[in-house]
């Protein structure tokens, strides 16, 4: 099993999420930053299903299920985070990230 | 993949629901079902409904007798479906007060069925160990030791906010079901066996808290916080994600104690180890806030409803250092070498951090907010000393940090309530003469958080001082002193504040009719702060008998 | 292992190829005569005006809120295919579980109903 690929994948969708949340100024492109490093999460925890060399193996698909529930609070997570990115927009008319400075220090 | 699932795997059983002893948990949640629900109701339909879901109780209660279920459970389906029947019928024409109520009785009711599960578990030694739900549930010492906490912090934060909440307008429907959510996933969270379990409880609190943090709809430093705290959260969230799954991959499985013996087998994939247990640290020390990871705690603190700060700084610490101590200190203690390091230096930096940018600060919130980050460092050595002593000393320590801060925060409320904006601690020039209850019961909390003797931080702070020395952590000990040091720098600045300044600040300018709920709540922490000071042995001895993991 | 991906791939590289020689045999073969009204951006036949434009577009929220009550749902319904397919072996405990997360989900439903979550204007 050439789980190399995968992992591969993942450690690069990985990293351009953690890039993303650090570079992008746009408060919606930053949650969808947080999202690619989520996803990234779930290619691991397919992909290491095949990996997995104990005795007993996985019987339980842990991972895939894992994968599943990642999938489902992520879904949660964007909705909350829409939510007040979208109250703050109202409130100050930005979504910029580097906006947000009423509390520094 | 297509040989995947076919049929149910050798080994595999339908598991057992151990309604017993996740009844605190299912508590909390039902309650916070039933508050949502009461609350989009109109008062007619309130009522009808809530007959609709007696009976319904009723019959699960009958349903459950010759299921053979414990005569506690149906005693306690009778009685949920009973007062939640009495006390809707007396309050459906005031919500919120319905609210507050419903949501206190489940805490009490929480607190109740904890002390119950401890005594049976303890039975005089140390706290019994129980994984149950096919090993997703830990029901053992630091599982039940947190939910005293929690619950106890959720009462005092109900008190606390009523009338605040009102005085701002912001005291919406959804208020108390999210606190309940919350508390769900702090109890689900401290006793998370599974990694999976880890992350769901987090994300429930977590997401919970994030809204409850942004209540404040019209409040632009409410929105900040909320915000900052929903991207550092989730960030956060992903890096522990990514550490769980290559543990998984590294051990092929995400039971804690299991993959921990499992990491820890020379033929485990070293760098597999590695970068896992490094993800999940980052992960956890973004959640407990130790420095460099503390970045969102003072905008978070400062920017939430200060009932919520107050919740969130006496509660969520706890649930977050009980699921830190089940993983590393429980799970992870013949990898030791690899995390004992690390998180001592992270601790070390934290004391020293949150203490020196604390003396900077000049809004009341926002100081203690740093001083959270410097305490959750004094809580982290009990954590790496890995023994006994120190997980029962963390386990005092957070007790003792969540009576401190629920007070000084509850001061803050009231005060807040009066003076309708942010205090600085120039506003507290000469409380004393304005309001002396006030200023004693806040120079006891300061006094408390900077570790005096004859307060609960001291004994508190004693104890984890134990702990470094007995294991070897002298560094760590006297880093801690130097740290307290600085800090009771700004404490003490705030006490000559309240009682030296000749010229007092306006702070009463506005009368509000006064808050007996937050004033008892405040005041039930003054007490504790001085009983556990004073009489620490009773409560020690919890703590101590609380540090046992299931395996 | 990666051979039962193969038909997959296969398919990838079937559809890469039908829209890369369609774009291909249309700029070769079709008429070329640009104008200002063909040059317009296509938007199912409304007049397009700066509001509509997708770059800087403003979304009344209504879209936004409904969308992403979708999404939330639709994404619950995740669990239902592995559930699905166990459900024989499991028998009525996976039925009752199942009763109880659906429960839930009306419950969550039932309460963005009767806020108004669902309200158009």
């Amino acid at each position: 099993m050439q789980a190399v690929f995968p992992l591969t994948f993942a450690a690069l969708l990985f990293s351009a999420g953690v890039y993303g949340v650090l570079s992008r100024r746009n408060a919606v492109l930053v949650l969808m930053s947080v999202e690619l490093m989520l996803a990234a999460v779930t290619v691991n925890l397919v992909a290491f299903h095949g990996l997995v060399t104990t005795d007993v193996g996985d019987p339980l698909l842990s991972g895939q299920a894992f994968a599943l529930f990642v999938m489902a609070v992520g879904a949660a997570e964007v909705g909350v985070g829409l939510a007040i990115v979208l109250l703050l927009y109202r409130n100050r008319a930005t979504v910029n990230v580097d906006d947000a400075d009423l509390m520094k220090y | 993949m297509s040989a995947l699932a076919q049929q149910l795997p050798a080994g595999v059983e339908i598991p057992e629901i151990p309604w017993a002893a996740i009844s605190p948990e299912l508590t909390l949640f039902g309650a916070g079902i039933l508050v949502l629900l009461l609350d989009t109701a109109g008062p007619r339909r309130r009522t009808s409904s809530v007959i609709a879901l007696a009976i319904l109780l009723g019959i699960a209660a009958l349903a459950a007798i010759p299921g053979g279920a414990a005569p506690e459970i149906v005693a306690l389906l009778v009685g949920a479906g009973v007062l939640q029947l009495a006390l809707t019928l007396w309050l459906h024409t005031r919500p919120r007060l319905l609210g507050a109520v419903l949501t206190v009785v489940a805490l009490v009711a929480t607190i109740g069925i904890a002390a119950w599960q401890y005594q049976a578990a303890a039975n005089g030694g140390m706290v019994g160990t129980e994984s149950l739900l096919a090993d997703m549930v830990a029901v053992d010492g630091v599982a039940l030791f947190t939910r005293f906490v929690v619950a106890g912090a959720g009462i005092l934060t109900v008190l606390l906010g009523f009338a605040y909440l009102q005085d701002r307008r912001i005291h919406r429907g959804e208020y108390y079901p999210l606190l309940l959510f919350t508390a769900t996933g702090m109890t689900l969270l401290a006793s998370a066996a599974d990694l999976l379990m880890v992350f769901l409880a987090v994300e429930i609190l977590s997401l919970a808290l994030y809204v409850m943090t942004g209540l404040a709809r019209r409040d632009m430093a409410s929105q900040e916080g909320a915000f900052k705290y929903l991207l550092l959260g989730a960030f956060s969230s992903a890096f522990l994600l990514y550490g769980i799954a290559l543990v998984y991959g590294a051990t092929g499985t995400t039971h804690i104690a299991t993959a921990g013996v499992a990491l820890s087998d020379p033929g485990t994939p070293a760098g597999l180890v590695f970068a896992g247990i490094a993800l999940m640290l980052v992960g956890f020390a973004f959640k407990v806030a130790l420095v460099p990871f503390h970045m969102w705690t003072p905008d978070v603190y400062q920017g939430a409803p200060t009932p919520v700060t107050a919740f969130m700084a006496a509660a969520t610490k706890v649930a977050a250092f009980a699921a830190f101590l089940r993983v590393f200190t429980g799970g992870m203690e013949q990898l030791a070498w690899i995390w004992v390091p690390a998180v001592s230096v992270l601790a070390a930096i934290t004391m020293l951090v949150g203490a020196a940018l604390a003396v900077v600060q000049d809004d009341l919130k926002r100081m203690l907010g740093y001083s959270a980050v410097a305490h959750a460092g004094y809580a982290a050595i009990g954590l790496v000393a890995v023994s006994e002593i120190g997980t029962g000393a963390t386990l005092f320590y957070l007790l003792a940090y969540a009576i401190m801060s629920l007070g000084a925060f509850g001061i803050l409320t009231i005060l807040e309530r009066r003076q309708r904006k942010a205090i600085a601690v120039a506003d507290l020039r000469g409380l004393w003469q304005s309001a002396p209850s006030l200023a004693v019961m806040f120079a006891l909390f300061l006094l408390s958080l900077a570790g005096i003797p004859g307060t609960v931080g001291f004994i508190a702070k004693f104890g984890i001082v134990r702990a470094a020395v007995d294991a070897g952590l002298v560094w760590l000990a006297v880093v801690l002193v130097i740290s307290s040091v600085i800090a009771a720098y700004f404490y003490i600045r705030v006490i000559v504040a309240m009682f030296m300044d000749d010229e007092p600040a306006h702070l009463a300018d506005a009368p509000v009719p006064p808050a007996s709920a937050a004033s008892t709540a405040v005041s039930v922490a003054a007490v504790g702060v001085i009983a556990l000071g004073v009489l620490p042995p009773a409560v020690i001895d919890l703590a101590e008998r609380a540090a046992t993991f299931a395996g | 292992m990666l051979a039962e991906y193969l038909p997959l791939l296969l398919l990838f590289a079937i559809a890469v190829g039908f829209v890369g020689v369609s774009l291909i045999v249309a700029a070769r073969l079709g008429p070329w005569k640009p104008g200002p009204v063909k040059a317009m951006a296509y938007e199912s036949g409304i007049i397009t005006s700066p509001e509509t434009e997708i770059a800087g577009s403003r979304f009344p929220v209504k879209f936004y809120l409904v969308a992403m009550l979708f999404i939330i749902f639709d994404v619950e319904a995740v669990f239902l295919y592995p559930w699905a397919v166990v459900l024989r072996d499991l028998g009525w405990f996976a039925v009752a579980a199942m009763a109880i997360f659906i429960l839930l989900l009306f419950e969550s439903y039932y309460y963005v109903l009767r806020k108004g979550g669902l309200e158009w204007d």
